[in-house]
């Protein structure tokens, strides 16, 4: 069992939790992600890893409670466990494969929204862990849901966070800040955009006119996480990639973001919304907001 | 003396559930079929099957109504004859050498195999464990039927076995492709899976070799002397037509695996699948019959679309035969050429273009050729893709000295499972590419066999 020693809310509907989960700490590294089960009929959940501590065996994972299987595991509690926690699944980051030196002399942009925070938290980390300064933006659609704010400043260069509804920091969408960061003189030689499908597809749209090269890290529906189901599969570059085993990092100019945003709505349809509702009662038939 | 038939549910009612479809011999039944066995002396039935169950000599037990004794006949051969009784091929195996065949009916050996294992099951009969220990311990990767043979037989032979599982249950195909109405999950697997455990073996689930560890380490860090790999087929392929990623397109193995494994057929589940109102299936094997009778079972009309005729159809006859009995429709000598979608992405139909057969190709069955002008489009919500699946990197790519052949199998020696890398054994789906469950559990036994002349060197 996975016992979770840490449990935080770090903001409205987002938690952070730190789970027991000695191989998975033995060996993921940036990029990868986990899959879980908080019981033993639950859905299984990717989740990106968020941090890892190889001497205490723990992976933190952090999860914004979107449907019936999110809510559910927001109710656990430190001392609890999950019941399945797999990994680390999915090609760790390109990055952190390349040279250090010719990496040192790169100027480095991570774009992070909302949740997508999290999985952009640990790839900073590293790289500043190997000497290595990277600018990050944050950007969320208001100051309460920014998470992981101080963490993020002691590992990034330079720290630029904006909210949409301009409560917090810059105002604006994060396309925005890139758009005054290049104005204002900036040079980047790649830019790592995660966050939600639609932000990353903007993200690409400007930085390919920008001309920097952009990787984005995918979050497609999957089941199983080991490439066997195909489940997760995503036009990159005209081809048909599986995001679990070739991913879930690609180059963002090549993804055909129309087609995983629709392929992300597969569960989600007006019927489908009906038969969850058969299914799990009163949970989940529209109009949460999330799910649109 | 015609064989006796088995009862089975009524092809109407079992079309709207999930409860097994054959139901199997009583003791009267398989008494009365064991005893048209004639007791060859030289049994073809036995070359005819992959782990050479003494299969007159169970018979004769059943005959004499001691089935314990047939069971621990059974058991020194298979570690899953539950499984085995209902899913192999018997036709083209036991059943097919079966002299009995020649002028008539051959025995039901199958049939009265699954009798036998779900008689010791129902009586708490378990198989005979090692007495002595070998004091070394093996690895096994993957938990299906290549994997749980393996293990089950080093472990009857006094070694210490561990499997490493990806998923988050034991069973491989046995438990996330083969459906419920074939395969029964708690009442079947589960029990031939406490079996295997019985017999001593350790099973660690949400593992996935190549990612969590290697196969290096496992050697060299956690101490397994020896390693064997039965990680199962892989990822599925898909036709590369144009609408291929539409929505309503699913793979096989994710359609199953979220109806079997995650449980989607049980509206109580909260993993879901797509209920469609017409599904077409395409390819013609046991897997993709499967897929069919599930959509069907999951309110469906359901056709299948196969590029060659009924008599090239790599499913078992049963399978073919009950899924038509169920009301599954066949579309043969018809090939896909475009999946269309609405402005949303949504599946609407799929065009399609008839074929006739020309002559032989290398796999020796007649190629089937376009009939030009013969496009017609069929109207649909879902397809189903069942058309194989290409090997998984996952291990070959992280683990350095195994040598895969030009499609990505690992390569292993037939007789024992002896890979290119020393000490690491590999059989089923991972060697030979999708083939059947009995096929992998005789790699499976062949592995133990080797790992064990390995070991004792």
């Amino acid at each position: 069992m996975y016992k979770i020693l840490k449990k935080q809310e770090l903001t409205t509907n987002i938690y952070l939790m730190d789970v027991e989960a000695p191989r998975v700490a033995e060996k993921c590294l940036p990029g990868q992600f986990v899959i879980v089960r908080m019981d033993k009929d639950a859905e299984r959940i990717p989740l990106t890893i968020c941090d890892y501590d190889r001497k205490a065996g723990t992976i933190t994972i952090v999860f914004q409670t979107v449907g019936a299987g999110t809510n559910m595991m927001a109710e656990l509690n430190e001392g609890d466990s999950f019941h399945d926690f797999v990994g680390p699944l999915g090609c760790p980051s390109e990055l952190i494969k390349e040279d250090l030196d010719s990496l040192k002399q790169k100027k480095i942009l991570f774009v992070a929204g909302g949740v997508g925070t999290a999985p952009v938290y640990p790839q900073v980390k590293w790289l500043k862990e190997n000497g290595v300064n990277a600018d990050v933006i944050m950007g969320s659609k208001t100051k309460d849901l920014l998470i992981l704010e101080k963490e993020m400043a002691a590992v990034a260069g330079n720290l630029y966070i904006t909210t949409d509804d301009g409560s917090y920091g810059r105002s604006g969408m994060v396309t925005q800040t890139i758009k005054d960061l290049v104005a204002e003189g900036n040079h980047y030689d790649v830019c790592i955009a995660i966050g939600p499908m639609i932000m990353m597809k903007f993200v690409c749209l400007l930085t390919k006119e920008l001309e920097i090269p952009t990787v984005v890290s995918l979050n497609p529906i999957m089941v199983d996480g080991t490439g066997m189901c195909g489940a997760c599969r995503v036009t990159v570059g005209g081809k048909v990639k599986f995001a679990c085993v070739d991913g879930p990092e690609f180059d963002g100019h090549q993804v055909n973001f129309d087609e995983a945003m629709r392929r992300q709505t597969i569960y989600k349809t007006e019927e489908g919304r009906a038969m969850l509702a058969l299914q799990e009662g009163d949970t989940h038939h529209g109009g949460c907001g999330n799910c649109n | 003396m015609t064989k006796v038939p088995v009862r089975e549910q009524d092809a109407k009612e079992r079309a709207t559930n999930f409860a097994e479809v054959c139901l199997g011999y009583n003791m009267e039944e398989a008494q009365c079929e064991a005893s048209r066995c004639i007791n060859c002396k030289n049994a073809q039935c036995i070359k005819g099957c992959p782990v050479a169950i003494d299969i007159p000599a169970f018979i004769h037990e059943v005959k004499e109504g001691n089935i314990e004794k047939a069971y621990q006949i059974i058991s020194e051969s298979s570690a899953l004859p539950a499984v085995c009784g209902r899913v192999c091929p018997q036709e083209s195996q036991c059943e097919g050498k079966c002299i009995r065949g020649i002028k008539g009916d051959p025995i039901s050996i199958g049939k009265l195999e699954r009798f036998v294992a779900d008689w010791a099951r129902e009586n708490g009969i378990k198989p005979q464990g090692a007495t002595e220990k070998k004091g070394k311990s093996v690895a096994v990767i993957g938990s299906g039927p290549a994997g749980l043979t393996c293990a089950g037989d080093l472990a009857k032979m006094g070694y210490d076995v561990t499997i490493f599982e990806a998923l988050h249950e034991a069973g491989g195909v046995l438990v996330y492709g083969i459906p419920e109405f074939r395969l029964p999950k708690e009442a079947v697997v589960a029990k031939e899976i406490e079996n295997v455990k019985s017999l001593g073996v350790k099973i660690e689930t949400n593992v996935v070799i190549g990612k969590s560890v290697t196969i290096d380490e496992l050697m060299d860090k956690e101490g397994f002397s020896a390693v064997f790999i039965g990680s199962g087929a892989g990822l599925p392929k898909f036709m590369g037509i144009p609408g291929e990623n539409s929505n309503g397109v699913f793979s096989a193995n994710e359609y199953l695996t979220r109806s079997n494994l995650m449980k989607a057929f049980n509206p109580a589940s909260p993993t879901p699948i797509m209920r469609g109102k017409k599904v077409a299936v395409v390819g013609g094997g046991n897997v993709a019959m499967d897929a069919a009778r599930t959509a069907l079972r999951l309110g469906a009309e359901v056709h299948i679309v196969y590029r060659r005729s009924e008599e090239e159809l790599p499913a078992r006859v049963e399978e073919v035969h009950h899924a038509k009995e169920e009301g599954i429709i066949f579309d043969l000598l018809t090939n896909p050429t475009e999946i269309l979608a609405d402005e949303k992405g949504w599946v609407t139909g799929m065009k399609c273009i008839k074929m006739e057969l020309g002559e032989p190709d290398e796999s020796g069955r007649r190629r089937p050729v376009e009939v030009p002008g013969s496009e017609f489009v069929m109207e649909l919500d879902t397809v189903i893709m069942s058309l194989g699946t290409s090997p998984n990197p996952l291990i070959s790519s992280t683990t350095e000295g195994l040598e895969t052949n030009r499609w990505k199998c690992i390569v292993a020696d037939e007789e024992n499972g002896k890979t290119t890398k020393e000490g690491v054994y590999a059989g089923g789906d991972a060697v030979t590419g999708a083939a059947t469950v009995i096929l992998a559990m005789g790699a499976g036994k062949a592995a133990a066999k080797g790992i064990d002349e390995y070991l004792s060197k």
